[in-house]
């Protein structure tokens, strides 16, 4: 029987959400018996052509190279599939698209115009249609194991998109936001991660991007009351690893303009 | 008359972190050029980092690197700190060598077993050996899960780990979670001692360089995340005196920057061969027992660096089992600070070489300036030049068994290209 094609691909990213696949130690050999894994660069040297049944891809968009290599990487997966926060809304590197790229090429290297990269780093999504996206800044390994599951099934994944803050109440943590005063972005962070951060004493980051149908003006005007700093909470927005996911961006754009939070534009 | 010029593109290196290329130019049956090209590409992380936060640092570095995350906080905390004049306890500083061993174990458990044991054996991949090999497969993965474990505890999870603050930890863990570890690891030192000799026995290609060994050394212990940066030539120096006596340079072929010695204008090596080479007194009792039985004082053979792989996972596992054995005080979780205008360099040692960062910070607590220089930088000229010195015994071969050959060269060192800024690429070029 035709055992399903697996490819990984890699853009802009850090290894972190690929690893995920070598970090299912407990599984990893079962798993390699279920699907081919015909392209996966980082664990084999076995690289077979497409078609591939299904693609992961790691990473974002930033160089017009790989604005071509992605178009390529649609054309040959059946199902596409982005992992990780990268993938799905720009990653870190994306805080460069509220900058002066060039002036970011200048400050690391002494002659950019060897280097060919653009302006502003873009998830998958804004190049090619996606089947699916994990999200996460990295990826949840057991949720990994869930998508490719699912896909064998023929099903779709069961990821929820709820807030961490109901992971939090279900690992009994108790709330930093309302216990300390935490500038926590778990009410509007999609859960996943298994609410690791409040349970080590400090506040969400936001790693898992925006949860389903968050409302952040109003959670930003609710800390911006309790004395946070506007600045603070535009720089947190951004610098969640997925500051450029739409959520986000939009309303640390309006925190930034004078809009949104607290007082409207005045 | 001269041949027609003629390349070699290999258009995949796999199993590295990381995507560049290399290519060769053969003229006349002689290497001509040799370019690790990387193409990875740029993520400008010294550059957005400034203006942030310096709380914000050791989780923005870390996604610099998905397989050496902690080595990127480490690097970062320790020169903020120094920036900031912060001294952190003996118990944490005690914990952050424990995370440490986490990460060298995940990350040489996983180069051994699914990246570079397939080269000696002849498969692809770690996972195409799993039919022929399942026990070894199956211990090294079992190992790659201690290591993973013992980030889980310490830093909450083993990618991007979230525990990990200027002046500590957010949270100490608890002695019932460090303890739970001990039974697992005391198998696993045993595991690794194992690998160990396991791997020694491969067949090496007969190759050495008159390598200038580059690592962190320290008086009391083997060298983690302290100590002065040391040459095999006897330089000794404070990380702070990095620039000046190691400069970074860029090449037209690459998006990594590549460093040289100022005073040699040469090439050097950083990893797990010059850290055994140059602190080898300092490993614990069972890994220097192994170093001593099974890497030759003077080896300086860089596809063996598999077996220094080895002799450092036993000593990470020797490591943490002392320290978890011995129920770590788990006091206070982080050392307080205030903001001042400062500066601060330090060096670690990432499982891949050491890792320099320096921050200038500002008196509201804002980065001013970074510079972060990565172990594949470091080692990719002398990884040029070991091509160059290796390839001329296989220039009869075939293309694609030269092609092969340079992968493997370039594969020992573990390089993490995404770390140095993309895939690999080998290209031979014939002239």
């Amino acid at each position: 029987m035709h055992k399903p094609r697996l490819a990984v691909f890699k853009f802009a990213s850090c290894d972190g959400c690929q690893l995920s696949l070598l970090s299912l130690e407990d599984e990893l050999v079962a798993l390699a018996a279920r699907v081919d894994i015909a392209f996966f660069l980082e664990a084999s040297s076995r690289v077979e052509p497409g078609p591939y049944d299904v693609a992961l891809v790691e990473g974002s968009i930033t160089t017009p190279d790989d604005v071509q290599r992605i178009r390529q990487v649609r054309r040959d997966s059946k199902f596409l599939i982005t992992i990780g926060a990268c993938a799905t809304a720009g990653g870190i590197q994306a805080l460069r698209n509220w900058a002066d790229s060039e002036e970011f090429m200048r400050a690391v290297y002494a002659e950019p115009s060897y280097i060919a990269t653009l302006d502003r780093s873009t998830a998958i999504a804004e190049h090619v249609p996606v089947d699916f996206e994990l999200r996460g800044c990295p990826i949840n390994k057991e949720q990994l194991l869930e998508v490719l599951v699912a896909f064998l099934a023929g099903r779709r994944p069961r990821t929820p998109v709820h807030s961490v803050c109901l992971e939090c109440k279900r690992r009994g943590t108790v709330c930093i936001a309302v216990a300390q005063g935490a500038a926590c972005l778990g009410p509007v962070t999609q859960a996943g991660c298994g609410a690791i951060c409040p349970s080590y004493d400090r506040a969400c980051y936001g790693c898992y991007g925006p949860s389903h149908q968050p409302n952040v003006d109003s959670l930003a005007a609710q800390y911006e009351a309790t004395g946070v700093p506007r600045e603070a909470l535009v720089a947190g927005l951004r610098g969640s690893f997925n500051g450029y996911a739409r959520e986000f961006r939009q309303a640390s754009d309006r925190l930034a303009s004078g809009g949104g939070a607290e007082e409207s534009s005045s | 008359m001269s041949e027609t010029p003629r390349t070699i593109r290999v258009e995949a290196l796999a199993r590295v972190e990381g995507e560049g290329a290399l290519n060769l130019r053969v003229r006349d049956g002689k290497i001509e050029a040799v370019e690790l090209n990387i193409y990875e590409p740029p993520r400008l992380f010294e550059a957005l980092l400034r203006g942030r936060a310096l709380e914000e640092v050791p989780d923005i570095t870390a996604r610099i690197c998905g397989i050496c995350p902690v080595a990127y906080q480490m690097s970062s905390v320790h020169a903020l700190e120094r920036a900031l004049g912060v001294t952190v306890s003996p118990e944490l500083r005690q914990l952050r060598r424990l995370l440490y061993c986490g990460e060298w174990i995940e990350s040489h458990a996983l180069h051994v077993h699914l990246l570079h044991v397939p080269d000696f054996l002849g498969y692809d991949s770690g996972l195409a050996m799993a039919a022929d090999f399942p026990d070894e497969v199956q211990r090294g993965l079992r190992l790659k899960k201690h290591g993973s474990q013992l980030l889980d505890v310490l830093g909450g999870r083993a990618v991007h780990p979230i525990n990990v603050a200027v002046g500590g930890f957010y949270r100490v863990p608890r002695a019932s979670e460090l303890a739970a570890l001990v039974p697992d690891f005391e198998w696993g030192l045993q595991a690794a001692i194992n690998v160990t000799r396991w791997v020694s026995d491969f067949d090496f290609p007969t190759f050495e360089r008159p390598y200038d060994f580059v690592a962190l050394s320290h008086p009391d212990e083997y060298a983690m995340c302290e100590g002065n940066i040391c040459t095999s030539d006897g330089l000794a120096i404070d990380a702070a005196q990095f620039a000046e006596h190691f400069r970074e340079q860029q090449v037209p072929h690459s998006t990594a920057l590549q460093a040289v010695r100022i005073e040699t204008g040469a090439t050097y090596l950083v990893g797990p061969l010059a850290r055994v080479q140059l602190n080898r007194r300092q490993l614990m009792s069972e890994a220097r027992q192994l170093a001593d039985d099974l890497l030759e004082r003077s080896c300086a053979n860089p596809f063996k660096s598999i077996v220094a792989r080895g002799i450092e996972i036993v000593h990470a596992y020797e490591e943490a089992l002392s320290i978890l054995r011995g129920s770590p005080a788990c006091g206070q979780s982080r050392m307080p600070y205030d903001y001042r205008e400062g500066d601060g360099a330090a060096a670690t040692e990432a499982p891949r070489g050491l890792l320099y960062h320096r921050y200038r910070v500002d008196a509201e607590g804002r980065v001013a300036a970074a510079d972060i220089v990565p172990p594949t930088s470091q080692n990719q000229g002398q990884i040029e030049d070991d091509l160059r010195h290796f390839l001329p015994a296989v220039i009869d071969a075939s293309d694609d068994e030269i092609a092969d050959a340079a992968e493997r060269l370039v594969r020992s060192y573990d390089p993490c290209i995404s770390c140095a800024t993309h895939f690999l690429r080998v290209k031979v070029e014939r002239q």
